[in-house]
């Protein structure tokens, strides 16, 4: 059969449309996967409920507990009335739909975005939907993972099918070899600075080159992950050898001869030489430094030897308006070299950099050293296989050493609808995906960055080059010179 | 069941509040990338129901932290008071997926929001609740704002979905494009799960194609 070459990302689409709706309009898609969690779901069960409708496919629905859990003691009950509400109704509804729930009580609960992959639930050449925006990380398996709202859920719920007009494509190439000390949340943070956060809205973008292949399968999920930091609708990245093997053995992933047949299948599943893609925009990652965002938008970025800009420097009116109200919000005067800032608190975890080689990556940072005094820093691991593993590699105590808190998993302060929150005026080094005005409590700063920059941020107190810094390099065993 | 009654009652029920046409007070918020986290901050999600979300909305920046109403906030302006249409900029809605955004703006009172450009998902949502998200050029929104202030906010607008136009009755006029299936969902407040279920021997043969093997992809 001969046909025109096609995207990965057509190859996806054209595999799930149970239907096209005429005239142009939308296409019904099949969903192979839909993970739930406690905040976008409980309206979408009452709708259920209210028109006397199942569930239709229970057994490609998922659901985990993650925005609103505390991250403490898990043995306490929990204090917030009004959250304990909503970890309730998802209970509720997941027994009463018959939908699987990794509850707090289960050794596999986590962020969404971290169990799925972690189970084996995510696969290659699967839609993938979830209420919430960061649903885009699944697409590093070369999935199709796109966020979507609560009526959506309520829909994908009642028809495993989701009404969605064909976006466009978009390529980012990610060329050349990225510097040691500089992680795939550089590349991200560096794309989107390029190319703004609306840069890719209405797209899905595909990553490709050799900055991406020779990513884990972690970091490519935290590029994943960022894609609608760039208002992309999705980020996906064709599978390899390197997904494969992270998937094999997985508890949810199919295993023998099921197995052999999934691999060749997804062996396929990569964009045919010569297919077209709306857009193409290119970064090459041998020139990208440490990232640190200066703003409240993640567009908002540059390198860590940068300064703040100066509003007066941007082209129009609306830059200039927002740039002086960003920095009046985060505190800072034009100019200000970002290298030395001093910081109250750091954050480590999320979806974007709370999985076990972030860990490792800031552990290696800060073995043998001291959170500077008055800095309180936290570890919140993605989930609670990951804290296991990395209890088990002994990291806890190379954080706790040095002055971190461990906690529980959970989505914490990277939106801090938990008790994890900033107070106003203080700064933060964090890890996570969004430094909106008060996503990490009123008032609150954020300086989004990668893990190994956060942590050396916790040591000096301020922030600081992570490539000026004695550490530990993988795979030296030994401190490297700085 | 036959074709035509999906489970639940059929893509006839009216379960929005349909969008036909809107005449009403204009708000305006000339700021770009406004994120669904100042629309609705967190810690006003952790409520079960669609409802109760418009006090909340836009928390942050109507309320100082004290509690007390920051007066300089555009939506606390008086002249915006009873606003029904809001013109924002560039990027509206970007950030987190929660639907409580759109629950909390269509409480406040806005049935259509202007903007140049929205974040897809809160595109989305708003057709699913019957609010009219319409996109307009820049050079058009920029207008709008400027008769919005020289009119010192007593500034009124229509929004016609069947016409596919915007105008204020004194001159500006404008087209707008919107897709012929969320048009049509808009202007009935159909039940998309419903019209959906209409095509139930369709999911049906799709799951079935997949069991089979008949030449079709398994999930993966
Ligand atoms: S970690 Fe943050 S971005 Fe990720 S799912 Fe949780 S709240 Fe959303």
């Amino acid at each position: 059969m001969s046909s025109a070459p096609r995207t990965l990302f057509a190859k996806l689409w054209d595999a799930h449309v149970v239907h096209r709706f005429p005239g142009g309009g939308p296409a019904l898609l099949y969903v192979d996967l839909h993970l739930v969690h406690e905040v976008t779901s409980p309206q979408a069960f009452a709708g259920l409920r209210q028109a006397g409708r199942p569930v239709r496919r229970p057994e490609l629905t998922v659901a985990t507990v993650d925005h609103n859990v505390p991250t403490g003691d898990r043995t306490l009950p929990i204090e917030d009335p009004v959250s304990a509400r909503q970890l309730d109704a998802l209970a509720v509804n997941a027994r009463e739909f018959g939908v699987e729930l990794f509850d707090l009580q289960s050794p596999n609960q986590g962020i969404v975005h971290v169990i799925g992959p972690e189970q084996g639930f995510t696969q290659p050449g699967m839609i993938i939907v979830c209420g919430d925006s960061h649903t885009s990380t699944h697409g590093a398996f070369g999935a199709l993972a796109v966020g979507i709202g609560t009526s959506e859920v309520e829909h994908v719920l009642a028809t495993q099918c989701l009404v969605w007009s064909e976006p466009r494509t978009m390529e980012a190439r990610l060329t050349g070899t990225a510097g040691p000390g500089v992680t795939a949340k550089d590349l991200i943070l560096a794309l989107i600075g390029s190319i703004g956060t609306a840069g890719a809205t209405g797209h899905v973008i595909e990553y490709t080159g050799d900055a991406i292949s020779a990513l884990s399968m972690e970091q490519r999920m935290t590029v994943c992950n960022m894609s609608i930091e760039a208002g992309a609708r999705a980020g996906m990245i064709a599978p390899d050898e390197t997904t494969f093997a992270y998937l094999a053995g997985r508890p949810r992933a199919p295993a023998g001869a099921a197995w052999t047949r999934a691999v060749a299948a997804w062996g396929e599943l990569r964009s045919d030489p010569g297919a077209t893609y709306d857009r193409r925009v290119t970064l090459d990652a041998a020139t990208v430094p440490p990232q640190v965002t200066w703003g409240t938008s993640p567009g908002m970025v540059t390198g860590v030897t940068g300064a703040v800009p100066d509003p007066a420097d941007f082209p129009t009116d609306d830059e200039r308006r927002a740039v002086s109200r960003a920095l009046e919000y985060m505190g800072l005067e034009p100019g200000t070299r970002l290298e030395g800032l001093p910081i109250d608190r750091v954050f480590l975890g999320s979806c974007t950099n709370g999985r076990i080689e972030d860990l490792r990556a800031a552990a290696r940072v800060v073995r043998g050293r001291r959170v500077a005094s008055g800095v309180r820093a936290m570890v919140v691991p993605g989930s609670q296989l990951v804290r296991a593993q990395a209890e088990r590699e002994g990291l806890d105590r190379v954080f706790r050493e040095a002055g971190f808190e461990w906690r529980n998993a959970g989505c914490s302060m990277c939106l801090g609808m938990n008790a994890d929150i900033l107070k106003a005026g203080e700064r933060c080094a964090s890890t996570s995906n969004r430094n909106f005005e008060g996503r990490q409590g009123r008032g609150g700063r954020t300086h989004l960055m990668s893990p190994p920059m956060a942590a050396a941020a916790a040591v000096a107190g301020r922030l600081v080059d992570v490539r000026e810094w004695a550490w530990e390099r993988e795979g030296e065993g030994e401190r490297a010179a700085s | 069941m036959g074709v035509g009654e999906g489970r639940g009652g059929g893509a006839r029920r009216v379960v929005i509040e349909p969008f036909v046409r809107h005449t009403g007070a204009v708000a305006a918020l000339p700021r770009a990338d406004v994120d669904t986290d100042q629309i609705i901050p967190k810690q006003f999600l952790k409520r079960v129901e669609r409802t109760g979300f418009g006090p909340a909305l836009f928390y942050d920046w109507r309320f100082r932290p004290d509690g007390s109403v920051n007066s300089g906030f555009e939506l606390n302006r008086p002249e915006a008071q009873g606003a029904t249409v809001l013109v924002a900029g560039a990027n509206f809605g970007c950030g987190s997926s929660r639907e409580h955004a759109v629950w909390a703006l269509r409480e406040y009172g806005f049935r259509a929001i202007l903007a140049p450009s929205f974040a897809d998902i809160f595109y989305a949502n708003c057709c699913q609740n019957g609010v009219l998200p319409v996109r307009l050029s820049s050079q058009e929104i920029v207008e709008l704002l400027r008769r919005h202030a020289a009119a010192s906010g007593a500034y009124r607008l229509s929004i016609d979905l069947v016409e596919q136009r915007v105008e204020d009755g004194a001159g500006f006029a404008a087209p707008f494009a919107i897709d012929a299936y969320r048009r049509e969902m808009l202007l009935h407040g159909l039940d998309e799960i419903g019209r959906t279920l209409l095509e139930e021997s369709r999911i049906v043969a799709f799951e079935r194609g997949r069991e089979r093997g008949d030449g079709r992809r398994e999930t993966w």
